[in-house]
Order: structure tokens, then C-alpha cells, then sequence
């Protein structure tokens, strides 16, 4: 449990600082990193790097746009489809951002067990 | 199964970066696009209006104050450091715009979309935007290039912003189209100076005339398509002198139309296109001072075609709207002067048929080959290989239609004569007007205007107004380039220009107004030949009639007159119409309609139906009455509104009223009348089904396109104004007062304006749209112009722009 709580902050903490210097990718970096330097059992493996990643996406969307009275993200959810409605577009940004990130946790996992098992 | 596991979610790793990372069809790549650090979550702002920012390539302070309206008050040290500010500032809050529209005019825009774009490419490219522009850089090398080193500070600004830019700042359809922004250079104010010719003068109908010639013949043509209306209301008033003038007309050669069929013609700007303006004397004003209006209709769009400065030097102080990629203001005002634009009527472009010998590397001219000249246009396509298109050039101009381009005819071809190809100086002008003090500054500063052709209005504060058509004009035999011409024969070139001194001008004149809104420049006693297609004829004559209707007029007045919807063309045909047709056959539903459009007063408002119903009945009656122009295998084209107004009403019987369809019958104007209301009846049915009522707002549902093709996301609908084409407010779905201006000439002039749009290109941003509503309901704003750097009260923000130190 302790260590789903670590990982979870760890992934945020690194996300936002590797953020500053790299792509949108950086998501993926943190969790790649976290999923081998803390590595989870089941289905944490995913879910902790993929709930991780869509708080701080989502948290960070949220108040860039509330500030702005979600002028932009109105206009960009009608862009894509999602009804004009910013919220829905603030979740969908966090699910991709969580879903890079869980994705690539599971693949670290996979490393980490291949690499112990040599 | 390690292996197996280990190699899966590998691969699903790398699918979902490739998959977030990259622009799969139209839709943006999602990862880059969404990601809250860097995508259009960091364009979620207004701009910033505080602060210092060191630019390099100033050599002094720049001071920047923003108003309510995000209208930034530049105050610079010297011109070349105004100019680095302009340049800075329009890319700091119009830079995709700003870009994209010159990408627009060079035909790159492949480059951005791919394959589709590549015959607007292609046609923008045979058009020769970018070898005009070139010439007109050419031209600046040589004769002037103080102007040039004003473009080049102009760009070196916005440079200066572009280089300080992360690729987090980009503006949001960078990160939609997924594509960064290029340095600026002269030769880009050069293609968005040939952009506004294209736009403004580059339409003509030469091609659809030839075809229309051969198809109906000398005397029907010229009953079609006269050189003059029956009443004409010029620009330069009637009774104007011309005896000064004394270089005659080229006289007429004994010249043959060639009378090809032209099947497919390249595209045209929007016939919408036009401009008012007018200034009444001090005489003529309430208050005393005379007073200016502009309003270019123009296409609504998002971010709007104009944006608003004041722009100041230690030797000048000018306020108005600037286009981005252009120096200086273009409609506007300073301490002593005002000035706006519209379109000049005039044609400016004609075309040659060339041929050409067996392998085309020579034409015939004067009985002789000369040699063709090869412009390889190098397209970039995205995602593709270049495609190489070969335009020809003569002596004429480029070969716009061969057997490569919409023509299949292996040994000739169809060239342009542009003036817009000469090169020129056209941006000097607008340095010139923004420092002018006076009457004789203004038509020095015009003598450096070669195209497109624009109708100059002029107010100054020492009482004069004027209105100059200026422009280099060739001086025309009787009816030279009405049609296609053989280019083979000299007496076809144009053989000389009009000194510039003759073009059509007045200065207060007797009766204390100037006015232009895209009429005829002048009437039959202009001793040069004179031909356009699409004459205005009818807001020009709703302005002068408003000036001629009382002694003085107030702002008051000025604003009423580009609010004004009086529908002039129907208030022409609806009574005859309603008056000569045989209602017997109406049903109750039709009566209803009848009974509507009876009742109107010919005012386009918005609560109104009888806009509506006049569209969609005159519309119906267009194109059963020019029927015949129909045909699919060539390009043709009908005649104007005024002309069609004019046959209905006096030529009722006339061969061209027949419906070709309906054989062994002969209808009349009268016929047309009645079958065309009862086609209308049903539309208007159909929209009151679907939508709940056809009032004018409504069924207009005038809209501001964002440029990106218009799309919805970005764009505002169903704005609720009145007005149309042909109406002083001329506001159609999707063309309008793309800014209106008021100036009243007091010491400084005090100023009123707006447009349908905002200072900010940001959609992101409350400034990126926060006028329409004002603009819409009639409302100006009261421009603030500051006669210093001083700080007021009307200052919402301060922004100062440092020299950057070298180390």
C-alpha cells in the first residue's frame, strides 16, 4: 500500500519537474522511471502511474483554464468533439496523459521482471 | 512468454507515443496538443501588458500603452525603431495570421495541408504573387530603399518576437496544424502587399466576357454589359472639369477579339469586396470641421483582417487600423490629416493569346518568335515530394493557362497582364500619409500607389477634403482588354500610362461632400477609356443623396449613414414587380408572403421579412432570367444587378426572358415574375419549417470565419446585424464593415471606430472577438488618441521594449 502511496508522488513529483525541460513525453519518462525504480504488483502496475498522471494533467489543466474563465477550453472541446464542455475535455487530457503513463509502467514492470529473472 | 510480454507492452508503449505524438489525418496530435505544459493549455491567456522586454536591434526605449480596447499606443525614439515596434507587436498578438496570410499570397499553403492545397498553390503560383512580389522588392533596391530598410526593421520586429518564442507560446493553430513559425523578411510584406492587390483589384471577367460575345454577340453583349448605365453617379462628380488634361486616348487600332472558348477560368476574389468612404466639407458640418468615414466591407474573419495602433515618432503621431505584415497605419488619422480607402473600379488586368512554336520555348509577336522565359515554381508539399510546375513568361506576363493548366491546347496559351507584375512602391504611400500635414503631402505621398487601384479619400484640419483615384492606369484605346486579345499584335500592349497627374481627382468641390463606394469613377467626359465589371450602383447613390438631403451634418449622421439598410435595389424593382404581376393564381399561403413583402419599407433590419423574401424572390428571378448562361462546358458569366434591374423593367420582352427549358413557350419579364415568386413561396416555406421564421437575421445568420476554413470552433454565428451587398451597411453572410472609422477634423481630430473582431489573434483570449457585439448593434468606440507618452487615465497596461546590450 506504502508503496502504490510513494510511487503515486513520485511519478507526479519527477512528471513536473522532467516537464519543464522535455515534451509532452515526459509523463512517460517519470513513469517509466517510477516502474522501475518502485516497482508495483497487479494492476497498480497501471493504475497507480495512470491516476498519478491524470490528477496532475487534469489539476494543472484545470487551473490554467479556470483562471481564464475556460475561454480556450470551451472552444477547443467544441474543436474536438467533446460538446464544448471544458470539464470533459480536462478529464479526456488526463486519461491520454494516463494512459501514456500506465502503458508504459506496464512495460517497466516487464523489464524489471525480465531483468531479475536473467 | 517473458519475451512475449516483455515485446508487447514494448510495442504498446511505442503505439501509444506514436499515436499522441503524431498528426494522424485532420485531427491534431493529441499528446503534443493536450499536454497541459506546452500544448494549448499555455495559450489559456490574455496577453501580457505589463512589464520590460529587451529586443534586440532597438537602439532606443519603446514605450507601449495598452486601453480597455488592448489597442497598443507606441511611442518610439525615431522611425526605425517604430517600425521594429510595429513589426513586434503585430507578430506578439497576430502571428499566425500574420504568417498564414502570407503563406496564403505566396501559395505555399500546401506546405501546411498537403496535397489538397495544391491547386490554390498552383494558381496563386501561375498568378505570378511571387514574382511580383520579387519585382516590387527589385524595384525597392533600386529607386528607394529607405523604404526598404523600414521593411527590413519591420521584420527584423518580428523576428525579435519569434526568436524569444517556446514552442510552449506558439499560437494555437501552430499546434492544431502541428508546424512552427519561419523568420520574416521583406520579400513577406511584399507578398502581403500583392495579397491586398489581388484581393481588392484582382477581379475581372475578360475570359467569361470573350465567351460571352461569341455566345450572344456585339449588340446583345453591349445590352448585357454597357460601359455606362443608364444613370451613373461617379465617384468624381459630373460637372468636373477635365480640360487640364492634355495627353489624348491611345486610338483605337483595327483590332479582332480573339473569340476562344474559355472552359474553366482560375478563382476570383469575392464580388463582395468594396469599400465606402466619404468626408463633407467644414461648410457642410455642424460643428465646422469636416468630417471622414471609411468602411471596407471585406471578408469577416477571425482574427480580423485589421489591427488597431497608434504609432508614434518624435516627427509623427498616427492612429489607425494597420494590416498585419504592412507598415504604418492604411485607414486612419494623425494630427492634421485623415484618410481611408476603397475600391477603384478599374481594370487592371487584361489577357493575351499566345503562341507558341513547337517546343515553346519562343512566341509569336510582331511577325516574329521571341524567346519565353521559365519561372520553376517549386512547390513544397507535406508529407510529399515537391511538385515542379513550369509557368512561362512573356513580355506580357506570365502564362497563367497552358496545356499544364486548366487548357489543353498543346501550342498557345492565355498570359496576364497584371500592373500589380510592375514592382512599385506601394508601401511608401502608406509611410508617406501617416506623416502628412496637409492637402499637397496627401497626393505626393499617392503618386507612389500603383495598385490596387484605391478611391483616397483626404480630410485635413485645415479645412481642405478630397478624394483622389490613384493607381498606374494604362491609357487605353476604346474598349482595349474588355476581352482576350491577340498577343501577337503590338497595337494590343498597353501602349502608355495615364500620367498621373490625369488621374480622376476633385478637392472641394461645390457641393462640400466627396464620397466613393465602387461606382463608376467617373462619367462619359473622362477623356480616357474606362472599363470595370460590377459597378456599385446603388450605395453610392443612397450616400450622395443623403448629403445632397440637408444643409450640415453631425457624427451623429455619419453613423446613421454605415448603419443605413435601405435595400435601394429592391425599393427599384419590388412595386413593379408587385404591380405588373398576375396574382390570380396565388394560393392562401402565397397571398400571406405577397401580403409580407407588400408591407415592407425596403429597410434590411433584422426583425424584418421582406429582406428574405426579396433574396429568395430575386434570386429565383436571376437565374431563370439569365438561364441561358448555364451552360456547363465554359465559363460564362451574367449580368450585374443594376443592368438585370434595368432589362425587367424596360426590356420585358426581349429574347433573354424566355426560359430556354420550356419549349414552345415564350416568357416574359411578367411570367418571370409571378414563376419565381411562386419558387421563392416555396423555399420560404421550407426555412419557416425548419427553422421556425425566415426574419433577416435569421436567415442571413451573418458569421466571422476564423481563416483556418472557417472553422466552427473559432468562429462566431448568427451575429445579428442587418444590411447586404449593394446596401450602405453592407453586411452579407459572410462580407461587412470590416472596420468603420469616423474622424472629425478638430485640432488633434477626435475619432470614432471599430471592427467585428478583437485586438488578440488568440481564441484564448476575451480580446479575440470581444467587438462583435458592439459592431454589430451600431456602437463605435472613441479612440484615445494620446498626444504623448504620458500616462492617462485611459491606460490599462504599460509595456516597455529596451534595447537589447550586446553581451
Amino acid at each position: 500500500m506504502t508503496k502504490n502511496i510513494i510511487n503515486f508522488i513520485v511519478t507526479i513529483l519527477l512528471a513536473a519537474l522532467l516537464s519543464l525541460f522535455l515534451p509532452w513525453w515526459s509523463v512517460m519518462t517519470a513513469a517509466l522511471t517510477t516502474s522501475i525504480c518502485i516497482p508495483l504488483k497487479k494492476v497498480a502496475v497501471f493504475f497507480v502511474p495512470f491516476f498519478s498522471i491524470l490528477i496532475f494533467w487534469a489539476t494543472y489543466c484545470f487551473m490554467l483554464s479556470s483562471a481564464n474563465d475556460f475561454t480556450l477550453a470551451k472552444k477547443i472541446s467544441q474543436l474536438l468533439q467533446l460538446g464544448g464542455n471544458p470539464y470533459i475535455l480536462i478529464l479526456f487530457t488526463g486519461i491520454l496523459g494516463g494512459l501514456a503513463a500506465g502503458v508504459i509502467a506496464v512495460f517497466g514492470k516487464q523489464i524489471v521482471i525480465f531483468s531479475r529473472s536473467k | 512468454m517473458k519475451y512475449i510480454k516483455l515485446l508487447t507492452s514494448f510495442i504498446f508503449s511505442v503505439g501509444i507515443f506514436y499515436v499522441l505524438n503524431t498528426k494522424l489525418s485532420e485531427a491534431p496530435p493529441l499528446g503534443k496538443f493536450l499536454n497541459p505544459s506546452s500544448g494549448i493549455w499555455q495559450n489559456e491567456t490574455d496577453e501580457s501588458i505589463t512589464g520590460e522586454i529587451s529586443i534586440t536591434g532597438l537602439t532606443d526605449k519603446v514605450i507601449v500603452h495598452y486601453d480597455e480596447y488592448m489597442i497598443p499606443h507606441v511611442f518610439a525614439q525615431n522611425e526605425q525603431d517604430l517600425y521594429k515596434a510595429q513589426g513586434y507587436l503585430t507578430a506578439k498578438h497576430r502571428l499566425w495570421q500574420l504568417e498564414f496570410q502570407t503563406y496564403a499570397a505566396a501559395g505555399r499553403l500546401s506546405e501546411i495541408f498537403g496535397e489538397r492545397a495544391l491547386n490554390y498553390d498552383r494558381t496563386e503560383r501561375r498568378r505570378g504573387m511571387g514574382y511580383g512580389a520579387e519585382q516590387a522588392i527589385a524595384y525597392m533596391k533600386k529607386y528607394d530603399p529607405e523604404t526598404l530598410s523600414f521593411i527590413q526593421d519591420y521584420a527584423d520586429g518580428v523576428n525579435a518576437y519569434i526568436d524569444q518564442l517556446n514552442p510552449d507560446d506558439y499560437p494555437v493553430e501552430y499546434k492544431l496544424l502541428d508546424y512552427k513559425p519561419e523568420a520574416w523578411s521583406p520579400k513577406k510584406t511584399a507578398l502581403l502587399l500583392m495579397y491586398m492587390t489581388k484581393m481588392l483589384a484582382g477581379y475581372e471577367d475578360d475570359l467569361e466576357y470573350t465567351n460571352v460575345l461569341r455566345l450572344v454577340g456585339k449588340e446583345n453583349f453591349d445590352l448585357l454589359f454597357p460601359d455606362f448605365f443608364d444613370i451613373t453617379d461617379p465617384v468624381i462628380p459630373k460637372d468636373t472639369d477635365w480640360s487640364f488634361i492634355d495627353v489624348p486616348q491611345t486610338k483605337l487600332p483595327d483590332s479582332q477579339v480573339v473569340l476562344d472558348t474559355i472552359s474553366v477560368t482560375i478563382e476570383k476574389p469575392h464580388p463582395d469586396n468594396g469599400s465606402n468612404n466619404w468626408a463633407v466639407s467644414g461648410e457642410k458640418s455642424v460643428t465646422g470641421n469636416p468630417i471622414l468615414a471609411n468602411d471596407p466591407h471585406l471578408s469577416l474573419n477571425l482574427p480580423s483582417i485589421w489591427f488597431v495602433m497608434q504609432l508614434s515618432s518624435p516627427n509623427h503621431n498616427v492612429f489607425g487600423a494597420t494590416i498585419p505584415g504592412a507598415l504604418g497605419v492604411i485607414s486612419g488619422f494623425n494630427q492634421h490629416i485623415a484618410w481611408g480607402e476603397t475600391n477603384a473600379t478599374r481594370d487592371v488586368i487584361d489577357w493575351y493569346k499566345i503562341e507558341f512554336n513547337d517546343n515553346r520555348t519562343q512566341y509569336k509577336y510582331d511577325n516574329q518568335w521571341k524567346e519565353v522565359s521559365i519561372r520553376v515554381e517549386d512547390i513544397k508539399i507535406k508529407g510529399q515530394e515537391n511538385y515542379k510546375d513550369s509557368v512561362l513568361y512573356t513580355h506580357h506576363g506570365p502564362v497563367v493557362y497552358d496545356k499544364n493548366f486548366k487548357s489543353e491546347n498543346q501550342k498557345s496559351g492565355y498570359a496576364m497582364r497584371w500592373i500589380a507584375h510592375d514592382g512599385g512602391n506601394n508601401q511608401k504611400t502608406f509611410i508617406q500619409l501617416n506623416k502628412a500635414k496637409n492637402y499637397n503631402d496627401y497626393v505626393s505621398a499617392l503618386q507612389y500607389w500603383n495598385a490596387p487601384a484605391q478611391n483616397f479619400v483626404f480630410a485635413s484640419t485645415e479645412g481642405d477634403i478630397a478624394l483622389w483615384i490613384q493607381g498606374k492606369f494604362a491609357n487605353k484605346w476604346e474598349g482595349q482588354g474588355k476581352f482576350l486579345m491577340d498577343g501577337s499584335e503590338p497595337e494590343n500592349d498597353w501602349q502608355s500610362y495615364i500620367p498621373q497627374k490625369f488621374n480622376a481627382h476633385t478637392k472641394n468641390p461645390d457641393r462640400g461632400f466627396v464620397s466613393s463606394a465602387n461606382q463608376h469613377p467617373v462619367d462619359e467626359n473622362y477623356p480616357y477609356y474606362i472599363f470595370n465589371d460590377g459597378y456599385e450602383t446603388y450605395r453610392n447613390r443612397v450616400i450622395n443623396e443623403f448629403f445632397n438631403s440637408k444643409d450640415k451634418f453631425s457624427v451623429q449622421d455619419f453613423k446613421d449613414l454605415h448603419n443605413n439598410n435601405l435595400n435601394l435595389k429592391a425599393k427599384e424593382l419590388v412595386p413593379y414587380m408587385l404591380q405588373h404581376m398576375d396574382t390570380s393564381s396565388l394560393s392562401t399561403e402565397e397571398k400571406e408572403i405577397y401580403r409580407e413583402i407588400q408591407a415592407w419599407s425596403f429597410n434590411n433590419d433584422i426583425d424584418e421579412v421582406g429582406p428574405s423574401i426579396w433574396r429568395q424572390w430575386y434570386g429565383k428571378l436571376y437565374s431563370m432570367l439569365w438561364d441561358e448562361f448555364e451552360a456547363q462546358d465554359m465559363a460564362l458569366t451574367s449580368p450585374y444587378t443594376y443592368q438585370t434591374i434595368y432589362l425587367l423593367k424596360n426590356h420585358g420582352n426581349h429574347e433573354f426572358m424566355d426560359i430556354v427549358e420550356t419549349k414552345g413557350k415564350t416568357e416574359t419579364a411578367k411570367d418571370l415574375f409571378l414563376l419565381a415568386f411562386k419558387k421563392a413561396c416555396q423555399s420560404l416555406k421550407e426555412i419557416k419549417e425548419q427553422e421556425g421564421n425566415y426574419t433577416w437575421s435569421n436567415y442571413k445568420g451573418t458569421y466571422a470565419g476564423h481563416l483556418l476554413q472557417g472553422l466552427p470552433a473559432f468562429s462566431r454565428f448568427d451575429i445579428p446585424i442587418g444590411g447586404d451587398r449593394n446596401i450602405v451597411n453592407a453586411t452579407s453572410e459572410d462580407h461587412g464593415p470590416s472596420w468603420r472609422m469616423i474622424v472629425e477634423m478638430t485640432s488633434p481630430p477626435t475619432a470614432l471606430g471599430i471592427y467585428p473582431g478583437g485586438q488578440s489573434g488568440n481564441p484564448g483570449s476575451q480580446y479575440y472577438d470581444n467587438f462583435i457585439n458592439d459592431w454589430a448593434a451600431g456602437k463605435y468606440y472613441s479612440l484615445n488618441f494620446l498626444p504623448s507618452n504620458e500616462v492617462t487615465n485611459t491606460v490599462i497596461g504599460t509595456q516597455t521594449l529596451t534595447p537589447a546590450s550586446n553581451d
